[in-house]
């Protein structure tokens, strides 16, 4: 017997996972919740909200600065949740891992050191048709600040990017800058192709992996990145932090962001030196709590191991797109295999306005995202106002997807 | 009949509607009565910012009283609009710059005034009182 056609049993019990949310296990307007809009941010399971609790119940201080004993704690816990990160996507080293506000914020210090240090008048940034604003604007201003001019990668009918035309326009780039996963249709981008044409021109590469890390195994070392951002609260962590890591001699090479505490060596009123890397680029009391419960996520999501979550994923979004393709008048936009997704359900029905259709899914306790998800130029290039857009995580099951199914139907039925 | 009797007369409507389908159906409906927007006037000027769903809104000002039209792509705002047209069209700009708008709240759509729900209803309503203080300073001039 082929081996493809024995059935393996499933590695992960989403029944187990879904009681490590709290969360999940509430109601709203009377229904059971059904959380859809994990693109945004995701449920925090209670390993994380224990750790935070933990820290500030019995280490909580400041780092890095202090003597005494707790500080030090802090300080120690606070590191090892880097180099925690640091393993995770594979790093060589830990001060590559800078601790940022989050996946915006880390690509704005990418942005402003390249404004200052590195594009001047005539250069060019090259990003995607199907990026997140975050990966348009920083680039727009530091264009602004310095001459040189954004240009884009198209995309194709199904979301994916085309790069057809990749070698001409990567002419005069200094930085290409994309994102893994599309944010709004989900699409999986073409990364080693990317990386592997930029680097054939010797240009560094910036991949926004704010909506890759938490469905598929990223290596930084592997992918040969020169820098790649996330988000903490995306993948089961808390709000208010995320990552940037950059290779060694490009973090070297561009200026602090910020002044401030922590950043500095030795502060005159006539000069100040900069401290190593990392703290270079961490100005300021950085946020230890949501650095100790990030980690707790990672754990969390190590434990579970992303092979495994991958392929549950896969499972439920393959079930999803098939029990959404019966609904009448329903368009998928995006790409139309489950395999070339990662968590995002793009679609509009008839002729329904999103925003009508996320009202009465919400009234029925089914949340999900309507609108233009912060990708604007993507709404624009399929002529559409905005998509309704429902996003899973691991603890997303059958069960989710078919209470989604009736919401529409009773929604349609209702607004048309 | 006075903005306020308009409005005791809505949520008394809606005090008929047990589940809130039929109170969404019923809206919708509304939304079907809308004074529509002339197409000359549905151009980006008239546009509401800052809501998902697209509202254009006109006011035309007749014998001291002021009347609105309008239009929206998505339906519930527009039967949202419809109610708010229905309240405040047709008085003077004094009366729908001092009108206190309760009727939202009291059929239980209260988040739709509220602005973390970009739906533009709350918008609409400050545009419509702002045109009443524009005119009402006109109108207080030509006196």
């Amino acid at each position: 017997m082929p081996e493809s056609s024995t059935i393996a049993p499933p590695a992960l019990d989403i029944g187990v996972i879904r009681k490590d949310f709290p969360i999940l296990h509430r109601t709203v307007y009377g229904y059971p919740l059904v959380y859809l809009d994990n693109a945004a941010t995701t449920q925090k399971p209670e390993q994380v909200l224990a750790a935070m609790d933990a820290y500030y119940h019995t280490i909580n201080s400041n780092v890095h600065r202090g003597v005494h004993y707790l500080s030090q704690q802090a300080t120690e816990a606070y590191e090892a949740s880097r180099q925690k990160i640091a393993d995770f996507i594979n790093a060589r080293h830990s001060h590559e891992i800078i601790f940022t506000r989050g996946t915006t914020d880390a690509i704005n210090l990418v942005a402003a050191g390249f404004a200052k240090r590195i594009l001047n008048a005539g250069d060019s940034v090259l990003v995607s048709a199907v990026e997140h604003h975050s990966n348009i604007v920083p680039w727009q201003m530091a264009c602004e600040e310095t001459g040189a001019t954004l240009k884009v990668i198209p995309v194709d009918e199904q979301g994916m990017l085309v790069l057809d035309e990749l070698d001409r326009l990567l002419d005069g780039v200094r930085l290409v800058a994309f994102n893994y996963v599309s944010n709004s249709l989900g699409g999986i981008n073409p990364v080693r192709e990317i990386i592997g044409a930029a680097h054939s021109r010797g240009i560094p590469v910036l991949v926004d992996a704010a909506q890759a890390v938490q469905h598929l195994e990223v290596d930084v070392q592997d992918l040969d990145v020169e820098f790649l951002a996330f988000s903490s609260h995306k993948i089961y962590g808390p709000t208010g932090i995320g990552i940037l890591y950059g290779k060694e001699e490009w973090l070297h090479r561009l200026p602090p962001y910020q002044g401030g505490g922590e950043m500095i060596k030795t502060v005159t009123f006539e000069k100040t030196t900069y401290n190593d890397l990392p703290y270079k680029f961490e100005a300021g009391t950085p946020d230890m709590a949501g650095a100790i419960g990030l980690a707790a996520a990672i754990d969390y999501v190590l434990n579970l191991g992303l092979g495994n979550i991958h392929s549950a994923e896969l499972n439920l979004m393959t079930y999803a797109l098939d029990t959404l393709r019966q609904i009448e008048g329903l368009r998928l936009i995006g790409n139309a295999d489950a395999r070339g997704r990662a968590g995002v359900i793009s679609f509009l029905v008839r002729n329904i306005h999103p925003f009508d259709m996320g009202e009465v899914l919400d009234k029925q306790g089914i949340a999900v995202r309507t609108g233009h998800h912060c990708a604007q130029p993507v709404m624009d290039r399929y002529c559409i106002p905005g998509t309704v857009r429902a996003s899973l995580a691991i603890y997303n099951n059958q069960e989710d997807i078919d209470r989604l199914a009736a919401g529409i139907r009773k929604a349609a039925k209702l607004l048309s | 009949m006075t903005i306020k009797d308009q409005q005791d007369e809505i949520i008394a409507d809606f005090e008929l509607f047990g589940d809130w389908m039929d109170k969404y159906e019923y809206i919708i409906q509304l939304g079907k009565e809308l004074p529509l927007i002339e197409e000359q006037y549905k151009k980006d000027e008239n546009l509401i910012k800052g809501c998902q769903s697209r509202v254009w809104l006109h006011a035309d000002y007749r014998e001291g009283r002021l009347f609105f039209t309008a239009d929206s792509d998505a339906v519930i705002t527009k039967g949202l609009v419809s109610l708010v047209i229905k309240v405040l069209s047709g008085h003077t700009p004094k009366d729908i710059a001092d009108a206190e708008i309760y009727f939202v709240d009291a059929i239980g759509l209260s988040s739709h005034l509220s602005p973390t729900r970009s739906n533009g209803l709350l918008s609409m309503l400050r545009q419509m009182k702002m045109y009443a203080v524009a005119f009402q300073s006109k109108s207080l001039h030509h006196e």
